[in-house]
């Protein structure tokens, strides 16, 4: 073990948990494909994918996280694992920014022109006589029939006050951790963790009025689709962030992480204000406008 | 070896320059096809010439320079010539001038551009409108005010020689794959709007003769405007992918002198009104019949085969097809307004009361099917006018 | 499990140097660079010769007007299909093997940053391109919309679509993680001394490349993932009916797509900006201003996206911005092709393989650069757009451009990598007849755009006939030279006696030149001493 030093560079050995991990994302996707088909074995192979995944995420980390709790690793692997994640999270931005992206497409130029504006006089009165561009819409056709919305300052606000006051508990747990406070670590932890699933709690049962007495659908033309695309990816990120918050509250119960070395930790809390972050656009542009 | 090397470079060297060359300036006129862009009827194919010829000139200029410098330098600046080489890597002088004569250049080349574009987006007042509709893969064209419309489509000899393996020879069929069975025909020095759109997937609508193209997109109407100085048959084709028949939709355009156009507008109204005239009378099977195979072959043979056998799995068989041998209301009705979800497309706006009621009839009798039905175009008329 | 590995690794730190025992454990548990480097080196040039074979079918169709061999469908997913393997399965793997193989030993570092993860990155891109490839056993055909995938007419596609979708998924993941991998790298792995403007310009256009793919990929992720919502769960994305635009698709899909055409040939600038300074035996001129260039490429690249969409109907203001900033891209394109230029001028320049393949990149990419300046004035854009003249254009900045400098890398570094030299003769008679048909090929088909015929189609007039003709026999010679490329590499690895020197060129600077031929297994497990001498490019050293 001498080559733990400073001045070395550490090269892990050889592994088999990606190739495993290739063999779950192949049969997870694949599956999703056979699925989207109408397929009927398809969601318990998808399943399948998934718990390869899952077992082929807690063996990797667990491998990992056993060599760092060994003291095998340096300053620089940290490094390394701080810029890989700082740019996964850019690469999750860069996702959700596809969607609004979209949603501003179609609320600055797509609807308004089909409404007549601009380049779209003709457009409107030729093709689609009769249609005034508003928001929410679901468009010239009214694709999905008539629905209403989910106004802003009933659940999603008090969503918004539960992300937000999730991101300062998570910061209490950090700071716990920074003073070596154990319990009080786990206690905050456990509230960002409760915050987090009771979000999702509240999102999914906003989801059931849209569909069973808004009218609103996936299908209700692009407010429907911008709407449930947003809200559902983000909805997803959380469910994960949650998840990755209780192995990290699991993790701290065991006694992991040292006040001055906690990468793990910063990790998920990273991805957790990222979420917290998207939340607030989504807030603002989704709910509010 | 050294020699020999440099013997095999300079064979080499002096192939490649000759055959470039050849592609460059012997082949056009070896060949006899056009090389260039064309300069077409319109003021706009004209500005875009002139600027497609400048740039072009420019960049040749600007390759002649830097192969100039390269080449010289890899004759002169060879070890094989013991040359030794320079340690410089850097001149602030060379690489500012280098970064503002491109500037220059490219400021050069942009206020013409800038006009030209300005001038294409820029409609003057128009004197007339067509609409132009990309189907699945033909064209539909409507003059706005004079209420004409029709489908144009691939000429049916051009249709039967592009299947695999016809055994036509396409340089025994004239214009082929540019030839339609109605031409668009418009007057000479007219300024002309075009209101262009698509039923389906997107299309683009060009004749390079007229200097641009513009896409046809469902669900949005997209402007252009043309004036056509010189009468003449222009050809042009559908230029983005839309589909597997994307190379067998040609344009082809009829410019008249004006005098002669409003004749031929007179002709196609008083046509119509005969047309009203058939669509109410009785027709008999065989009438339909007849019409009804024209139809077929130029409207549905390309997916559902002209066996009717189809193309499985995403063309269905019309041979003992439920739908062919089922109520008749139904068959109608997806002919008339497609099937969700499938290539079957509405053809109700597409095609005549007439051709419709025949292409029914055929289909509901050719092919081993034998519902004994008759279709008659007034009642797909009444359907499809409410 | 876990627990064993832990005791085998801690066993094998003792012994750096010795290459895990076991087919398994050699290529499939590996975490090392230049292994996995091979590996994607080897599926790209399995995908090269797959996405061939696809050419030469599109070229034998055309080799005459009429159909002789394929229906309008099929060719049309040839089409798709040569584009999506050769995009997303030749070169951009290739670019990544490169990164792999090169990048730890050009900083002086012993590994990638994150070896596991570099392991996982390759593995997934088998499994996905088996799961594209597959579509074209379906039912429903593979894709047949063109690789830009643009609805409503990608919609019509059958059962394979989400099969599509999801591959490109696979394909985005690989990519982005590659790409976390090589900035990881580069920013934290480096040599003491190796400072920033001191790293090899493969490297830092390595780095630029990869910021664009964390950026973009996810972007084409979001796009499909919107074409499959919209094909199989009623979303209105694309469908004016529900209030959506099938143009925003362009936008999207473009948004990714120029930064993407960059990402392939940024790393080609880099390959060139090493191997000419070596055989002129010269420093290259202007490094800082190649950084820079570089930098200013990739920062246009984000605002040049509808350049591909002129035709589409745009407001004029919007067609008036895209087109001057697509000119704009000429300037930072220029000062690079200039520079090369100027490092050759007063060299003593010798013309092995690499030399011969960069040069031939120099001209061939310029002349595709020079037809992109006409393609960007917007007016004429309307008649060069979707014809033959855009498919000469960007074959030529991807075939002699982008292809031209992975083969020029593979002959510089091949005798790094092997510890033996390729044949020499075998490398001449490759470029040649390559560098000749690929003109044979692709410059005729500037005429046909420009007489107007356009891009896709499975049959053309008769006017067409003959520059079609010249363009396929082109193509053919083009496609069989490849197969000597073939050769050469499996001689040069199983057959050639050569033995190769450390440095193996006489003119290279660079740390990977100052180990042995082929390098030890992990390349530096010590950080190399770093002084000018060492360096492939000093800043302030002239």
């Amino acid at each position: 073990m001498s080559h733990h030093a400073s001045d070395s560079y550490y090269v892990p050995h050889g592994t088999r948990w990606p190739i495993i991990g290739s063999l779950g994302l192949i049969t997870m996707m694949s599956s999703a494909a056979f699925w989207v088909n109408n397929s009927e074995v398809a969601p318990w192979t998808f399943l399948a994918g998934v718990l390869i995944l899952i077992v082929m995420l807690f063996g990797w980390f667990g491998e990992v996280i056993r060599e760092s709790e060994s003291g095998l690793y340096n300053a620089q692997v940290d490094q390394s694992f701080r810029m890989g994640m700082m740019w996964f999270i850019f690469s999750e931005v860069m996702f959700f920014a596809v969607f609004f992206g979209a949603l501003f497409y179609a609320r600055m130029f797509a609807v308004p022109w089909l409404g007549g504006e601009g380049t779209g006089a003709l457009t409107n009165d030729l093709l689609w006589q009769g249609y005034s561009a508003t928001w929410p819409t679901a468009g010239p056709a009214e694709l999905g029939g008539e629905f209403q919305t989910i106004p802003a300052f009933g659940v999603p606000f008090i969503n918004t006050l539960i992300l937000l006051s999730s991101g300062l508990t998570v910061t209490l747990a950090h700071h716990a951790l920074k003073m070596d406070n154990r319990p009080r670590l786990i206690f905050w932890l456990l509230a960002t963790v409760f915050l987090g699933f009771f979000f999702v709690y509240l999102q999914i049962s906003e989801y059931k009025e849209a569909y069973q007495h808004l009218g609103l659908t996936l299908g209700s033309g692009i407010y429907g689709s911008t709407f449930f695309m947003l809200t559902g990816f983000h909805g997803m990120h959380v469910t994960l962030g949650a998840i990755m918050l209780t192995v990290i509250a699991v993790r701290s119960m065991r006694g992991h992480f040292k006040p001055e070395n906690h990468f793990g930790f910063e990790a998920v809390a990273w991805y957790w204000h990222f979420v917290d972050v998207v939340w607030l656009g989504l807030f603002i542009f989704v709910y509010v406008y | 070896m050294k020699k020999q090397n440099t013997f095999i470079v300079a064979a080499a060297v002096t192939a490649a320059v000759i055959a470039a060359f050849w592609l460059l300036l012997a082949a056009p006129s070896y060949t006899g096809n056009a090389i260039n862009m064309t300069q077409g009827v319109t003021t706009q194919s004209a500005i875009n010439y002139q600027l497609h010829m400048t740039v072009l000139w420019v960049c040749v200029v600007i390759g002649v320079i830097v192969f100039s410098a390269m080449f010289s330098s890899i004759v002169l600046h060879r070890k094989s010539r013991d040359h030794e080489a320079a340690q410089f890597s850097h001149s602030t002088g060379a690489e500012i001038i280098w970064t503002i004569i491109p500037i220059l250049i490219l400021v050069v080349i942009a206020i013409p551009a800038t006009k030209a574009l300005v001038n294409m987006e820029v409609a003057p007042e128009t004197e007339m409108t067509v609409k132009i509709t990309g189907f699945q893969w033909r064209w539909k064209y409507q003059y706005v005010e004079d209420d004409i419309q029709f489908i144009s489509s691939l000429d049916a000899v051009s249709n039967a020689a592009r299947r695999l393996a016809s055994g036509t020879n396409p340089r025994s069929v004239d214009n082929y794959l540019l030839e339609v069975d109605h031409p668009l025909v418009l007057p000479a020095n007219t300024k002309i709007k075009f209101l262009i759109t698509a039923d389906d997937v997107i299309h683009s609508w060009w004749v390079p003769a007229l200097g641009w193209k513009r896409d046809a997109i469902p669900g949005f109407i997209n402007e252009a405007w043309t004036e056509i100085l010189e009468p003449g048959t222009y050809r042009g084709q559908c230029a983005e992918l839309c589909g597997k028949d994307h190379g067998f939709m040609p344009i082809v355009l009829k410019v008249l002198p004006k005098a002669e156009y409003r004749q031929w507008v007179q002709q196609q109204k008083t046509h119509m009104v005969t047309q009203q005239a058939d669509i109410e009378r009785l027709w008999s099977r065989e009438e339909l019949m007849k019409l009804g195979e024209n139809v077929y072959a130029s409207q549905c043979a390309a997916c559902h085969q002209s066996d009717g056998m189809g193309l499985a799995p995403a063309f269905p068989a019309l041979a003992g097809s439920s739908v062919a041998n089922g109520p008749v209301s139904e068959h109608i009705d997806i002919v008339l307004n497609g099937r969700d979800g499938t290539a079957m497309h509405a053809l109700g706006n597409m095609l005549s009361a007439a051709d419709i009621a025949a292409t029914l009839t055929y289909t509901r009798n050719a092919f081993g099917n034998t519902s004994g039905d008759v279709v008659q175009p007034r009642t797909i008329y009444r359907i499809k006018n409410g | 499990m876990s627990n064993e590995n832990t005791h085998k690794h801690a066993h094998a730190h003792d012994h750096h140097d010795d290459k895990p025992t076991g087919f398994l454990n050699r290529w499939l548990f590996t975490t090392n660079h230049k292994d996995i480097g091979t590996l994607y080196l080897i599926l790209a040039l399995v995908m090269f010769f797959v996405g061939g074979a696809m050419a030469m079918i599109i070229r034998a169709e055309l080799f005459m007007p009429g159909l002789q061999l394929v229906e309008p469908d099929f060719f049309n997913q040839m089409t798709t299909m040569h584009a999506l393997i050769m995009v997303f399965g030749a070169v951009m793997p290739a670019w990544v093997g490169f990164a792999n193989w090169m990048i730890p030993m050009m900083i002086g570092a012993p590994d990638m940053a994150l070896p596991r993860l570099n392991n996982w990155s390759f593995w997934i891109l088998p499994f996905a391109f088996t799961m594209l490839a597959s579509t074209l056993f379906m039912d429903s055909g593979g894709p047949a919309a063109g690789w830009t995938l643009y609805p409503p007419l990608s919609l019509q596609g059958g059962q394979s679509f989400a099969f599509v979708v999801f591959s490109i998924h696979m394909m985005g993941i690989s990519s982005i993680m590659g790409a976390i991998n090589v900035i990881a790298t580069i920013l934290n792995m480096r040599a003491p001394g190796m400072g920033l403007l001191r790293m090899p310009l493969f490297v830092w256009t390595w780095l630029i490349t990869a910021f664009l793919l964390i950026a973009v990929m996810p972007v084409l992720a979001g796009a499909v993932t919107m074409l499959l919502t919209d094909h199989f769960f009623a979303t209105s994305f694309f469908n004016a009916a529900g209030g959506g635009d099938p143009v925003m698709f362009q936008h999207i899909f473009w948004f990714f797509g120029h930064p993407e055409v960059y990402i392939l040939i940024l790393p080609a600038f880099g390959v060139v900006s090493e191997i000419i300074p070596t055989f002129a035996r010269k420093p290259l001129f202007g490094y800082s201003a190649m950084v820079y260039a570089t930098a200013s490429i990739a920062f246009l690249s984000f605002i040049v996206w509808a350049h591909h969409m002129f035709t589409v109907g745009m407001p004029l203001t919007g067609e008036l911005f895209f087109m001057y900033a697509t000119m704009l891209i000429a300037i930072p394109t220029g000062v690079k092709v200039f520079n090369w230029v100027s490092t050759m001028w007063k060299g003593s320049m010798t013309f092995e393989t690499p030399m011969l393949f960069a040069i031939g990149f120099v001209v061939l990419f310029t002349i595709g650069g020079l037809s992109g300046l006409m393609l960007a004035i917007a007016s004429v854009d309307l008649q060069y757009h979707d014809t033959y003249f855009v498919v000469a254009h960007f074959h030529y900045v991807l075939v002699p451009g982008s292809v031209f400098a992975l083969m020029a890398g593979t002959y510089y570094w091949l005798p790094k990598w092997t510890g033996h030299m390729y044949s020499e003769k075998w490398g001449k008679i490759h470029f040649w007849l390559s560098a000749i048909s690929v003109n044979i090929l692709f410059f005729p088909q500037h005429y046909l755009g420009l007489a107007g015929m356009p891009r896709r189609i499975p049959d053309y007039s008769t006017q067409f006939a003959d520059f079609n003709m010249i363009s396929s026999i082109g193509g053919f010679i083009f496609g069989a030279s490849q197969l000597i490329f073939l050769g050469v590499i499996i001689h040069c690895v199983y057959k050639s006696r050569v033995k190769a020197p450390g440095r193996v060129w006489e003119g290279a600077k660079g740390l990977e030149w100052t180990l042995s031929s082929p390098p030890p297994y992990h390349s530096f497990n010590t950080p190399p001493v770093i002084d000018s001498t060492t360096v492939a490019h000093a800043e302030g050293t002239h």
